[in-house]
């Protein structure tokens, strides 16, 4: 097992949401950890540390990851999105819109894992079928919804993307 | 009076744009300058006295603070009930994830190591971990007699009946122990000046228990300690009274440093030191007559505590009263008590007992309707309680309530009959096993009865200088919609738009104590008086002469906008008075437990596969009655996500217990329900309105949780015609109670 701390830090560099980032860090510190104290974006959070609950979602490279299991020397290179990321972009207001609409967040602290999830979803697959959106989101836990109303969020706002605007 | 303006309408969810954005801000998502972080050094055995603390040579101490029990300015408990729980163990520790030490570091990533490095000499005592051991009195943890509280309920004369009755059927029944699993775990940070006394803020559920405890521990005056409530990522009762536990901790370092501490709990140590659902053990023993007819019964309902009192009492009684279903009971005896075990303390988890007593009692109907050679809801129809008659602590049923109608929705929605005549034929063949089961229950809402008299909470509306109104209360938002419906309330009192009113952040220096949010209460009892806060201002205004009896939006803007210039703050208070005439006897527990009910009638759809024994669950009716709907969008999310906690408790979420301590303290091993184990929950609702909640609205948050495990339970037993008798039923549970069923057979049979 890794120990971080007889390691030295250094410098990792990474784009985070479009604009290139130089940290310096210890190379095994959790790329979840890099976000949120020292680029301050903690809009992902952490639920579980193991990789189980998907709270702390975001996209690498176009993947969805839990940035809780991503040593940060993992990430040297990489293009990292994460809500903020999104929480402004036009493309995704739909989303947005649907997810408050139908219920979809509920005390929310999963709900930027979900979005980010849901979004990567949309981005493989233009107009995915239910269980499609279940399968999609099936690593992101929620404990309070139940799930349903996230689906829901999730179909209506491929429904509504595909009515001319 | 029924409008669908506001109240009745999906509005959307206050700080929903927030969550999605991400920009709501949660308890770790804050930081202070100069804030250090704590760590707590635990009991590593069950029981035990504390010889020796010894700091191991690796680790440079000086650059610590430690704070042990000689460092606690106040009380050493966290105020609750009982006043018996250490804030941190002194000599003695009672279970095995006691707080002893605790540890604070400016580098958070410094503290695991030196949690390690302190290694503490006991001297072990022998432990008790079970009900049963605890009830042998072999060993005594607790009091006199292992026992933190114990109901007699007494309705008619049992023991009358059993020479009358044409069956006795007894049977004894089992829950398990449940994490709540709120997905932001506990969290908290603290910060001390001389001048200002004890800030914390963090992830809770009532600011004024903490507020109290705060005060015993530190002992500071009521002027001194501040709580504030930050954005809470669930809670389920999970952040009821262990708050209290964390932001001491974090006091105590802050007030030793001089400095913030923050103390976030990682999910293994969340999972393993705070509280869980009680296990429990009901047992009943019934009178029957040959038509079906419930004569009398016995009911022995038994809660493990854990190791010290906290909330179990309240636990107890929310349990027992609820023990006797929605069933009319001419004659019964409750009696029930809550017990001791070296056990981090049980406690508030959606539901509060009455999922526990109501699963035995959902489960005890089918063992009758069997006995008696009765279908399962032939049984229940002939003993739904009706109106006019009385619940077992003798209330008169005053709503026109019509327990078989609901009954028939429900099973018209599921397909009942259809699908159980189908799975009787398929059934026959191959190695999966269909069944459908039901689940009747009630739940009351608000404290129990003296209880909300005792809270006498408090409500504040403010006119703000735009001309919009806040609503200032100490209830909390944590997922359910405390936000939402408190605002769609006041502004469908005052005739205003959603968007003209807002909500404060809880903060005791800014809202007045509407009490703690827990036991379905909020929109119920706060609401109403929400309501009449708002409509408090609008009397003030009409008062002075600014504004008339009917009036616009517009002119309420412009009349609150003209006072607040002339006269700077404008407030409205509204405190509870109970309702005219009610009855209730805390000796006897005789009289209106509760001032509504919400019912219910659930009904699964399970399949067992006798392959691997896994049960899913394929269809969910979830049909209530909650009286008004305030929000359909946010009351169906209540609905859902407590039917798919209950879908946890029967099927999946197991605490593995050796000696006291949680095993599976990892969402690896400890398994929620994932998207892809929920079958569609399709939720209805029936409202009948309640005269004593805000619009005609009754508790809705913790009802769903209570009918899910028997349903699915009976759904199981339908399937595979053997006796099953708790929760969780895990696969190797199944498999367990299929194989001893078997060799029963076989050894009947001679084999």
């Amino acid at each position: 097992m890794m120990t971080t701390d007889r390691a030295t830090k250094r410098d990792i560099s990474l784009t985070v949401n479009g604009e290139l980032k130089t940290v310096r860090v210890y190379p095994m510190e959790r790329l979840l950890d890099v976000l949120r104290h020292q680029l301050e974006l903690t809009g992902t959070k952490e639920g579980c540390g193991e990789g189980e609950c998907g709270a702390c979602s975001v996209l690498m490279d176009g993947a969805l990851i839990d940035s809780c299991l991503i040593p940060v020397a993992q990430a040297q290179g990489a293009r990292v999105v994460t809500i903020e990321g999104v929480a402004e972009n036009a493309r995704f207001s739909m989303l947005r819109e649907t997810f408050l609409e139908y219920g979809g967040a509920q005390c929310g602290i999963c709900t930027p894992g979900m979005i980010l999830a849901a979004i990567h979803l949309l981005e493989r697959k233009v107009t995915p079928t239910f269980d499609e959106i279940r399968e999609g989101l099936s690593g992101n836990l929620c404990r309070c919804t139940g799930y349903m109303q996230i689906f829901e969020a999730v179909a209506e706002a491929v429904k509504r993307r595909g009515r001319p605007s | 009076m029924r409008t669908d303006r506001i109240v009745g309408a999906a509005t959307p969810r206050k700080e929903g744009r927030d969550k999605i954005a991400g920009r709501a801000r949660y308890i770790d998502d804050l930081t202070f300058p100069g804030m250090l972080y704590g760590a707590t050094v635990r009991s590593r055995i069950p029981h035990g006295k504390i010889r020796q603390i010894n700091f191991g040579p690796a680790i440079a101490w000086s650059e610590f603070v430690v704070v042990s029990a000689k460092d606690i300015p106040g009380k050493n408990y966290i105020a609750l009930i009982e006043n018996d729980q250490p804030c941190l163990a002194d000599e003695t520790v009672n279970h095995p994830e006691e707080a002893i030490l605790l540890l604070a570091h400016p580098e958070r990533r410094a503290l695991p190591k030196a949690v390690a490095a302190v290694s503490i000499e006991y001297e072990s005592l022998p432990g008790v971990f079970s009900i049963e051991e605890s009830e042998r009195k072999a060993n005594i943890i607790w009091g006199a007699d292992n026992t933190f509280k114990s109901f007699l309920i007494q309705k008619g004369d049992v023991d009358e009946v059993w020479a009358k009755a044409d069956y006795i059927v007894e049977g004894e029944y089992f829950t398990g122990a449940q994490e709540q699993l709120y997905i932001e775990t506990n969290g908290v940070i603290a910060a001390f000046d001389a001048e200002r006394g004890i800030t914390v803020w963090g992830s809770l559920q009532c600011p004024y228990y903490v507020h109290k405890a705060m005060m015993a521990l530190c002992n500071l005056p009521e002027d001194k300690v501040r709580i504030v409530q930050t954005e809470t990522g669930g809670a389920f009762g999970g952040k009821e009274e262990y708050p209290s536990m964390i932001a001491g901790h974090a006091a105590l370092l802050a007030m030793k440093s001089g400095r913030p501490v923050k103390i976030i709990y990682d999910r293994a140590e969340d999972m393993a030191a705070t509280t869980k659902r009680h296990p429990s053990r009901t047992r009943h023993r019934t009178a029957v007559s040959r038509d079906g007819k419930l004569l009398g019964g016995e009911i022995d309902f038994i809660i493990d505590g854990g190791a010290y009192a906290t909330l179990s009492p309240v636990v107890l009684s929310r349990g027992t009263i609820h023990a006797g279903g929605p069933y009319y009971w001419p004659n019964v005896r409750i009696r029930s008590k809550a017990v001791a075990t070296n056990a981090p303390p049980h406690g508030a988890f959606r539901g509060f007992g009455a999922p526990q007593s109501l699963f035995a009692m959902e489960r005890h109907m089918d063992r009758i309707a069997r006995t008696v050679g009765l279908s399962p809801l032939e049984i229940r129809r002939r003993n739904f309680l009706r109106p006019g008659q009385t619940t077992t602590t003798e209330q008169v049923v005053n709503e026109p309530i019509d327990l078989e109608k609901l009954l028939d929705r429900a099973l018209l929605h599921a397909a009942y009959d259809t699908k159980r005549q189908r799975f009787a034929k398929e059934n026959k063949c191959g190695g999966r096993k269909k069944g459908m089961g039901v689940a009747a229950f009630l739940h009351g809402a608000g404290f129990t009865g003296s209880g909300e008299r005792y809270l006498s909470s408090v409500v504040g509306a403010e006119g703000r200088a735009d001309g919009g109104v806040r609503v200032l209360v100490s209830s909390t938002e944590f997922g359910q919609g405390t936000n939402t419906v408190l605002c769609q309330i006041a502004a469908e009192a005052l005739g205003l738009s959603y968007d003209d009113v807002t909500i404060a952040q809880p903060d005791t220096k800014q809202v007045p104590n509407s009490g703690p949010t827990v036991a379905s209460r909020t929109a119920m009892v706060v609401g109403k008086l929400v309501a009449s806060a708002a409509l408090g201002l609008k009397q003030t205004l009409v008062g002075a002469g600014m504004l008339g009896e009917i009036s616009s939006a517009d002119e309420f803007r412009a009349a609150c906008r003209k006072y607040v210039t002339a006269h700077g703050e404008f407030r409205s208070l509204a405190r509870y008075e109970q309702p005219p005439g009610v009855f209730w006897d805390d000796q006897k527990y005789r009289g209106e437990a509760y001032s509504s009910f919400a019912w219910a009638v659930y009904v699964a759809e399970v399949t067992v596969d006798l392959a691997t024994y896994g049960v899913s669950v394929n269809d969910f009716v979830a049909l209530q009655e909650v009286g008004r709907v305030l929000n359909p969008v946010l009351a169906r999310g209540q609905i859902i996500g407590g039917v798919a906690q209950g879908i946890g408790f029967a099927l999946y979420e197991k605490v593995e217990w050796r000696d006291g301590r949680m095993q599976n303290s990892q969402m690896t091993n400890y398994i929620m329900p994932t998207s892809a184990d929920l079958p569609p929950i399709r939720v209805y609702f029936e409202e009948l309105g309640n005269k004593h909640g805000a619009f005609g609205a009754k508790g809705i948050g913790e009802l769903p949780m209570d009918g899910p495990a028997p349903a699915i339970v009976n759904a199981i037993e339908d399937a595979l015609g053997i006796p099953l008798n708790k929760v969780p039923l895990l696969p190797e549970d199944i498999f367990e109670a299929v194989t001893r069923c078997e060799n029963a057979i076989d050894s009947l049979a001679g084999k």
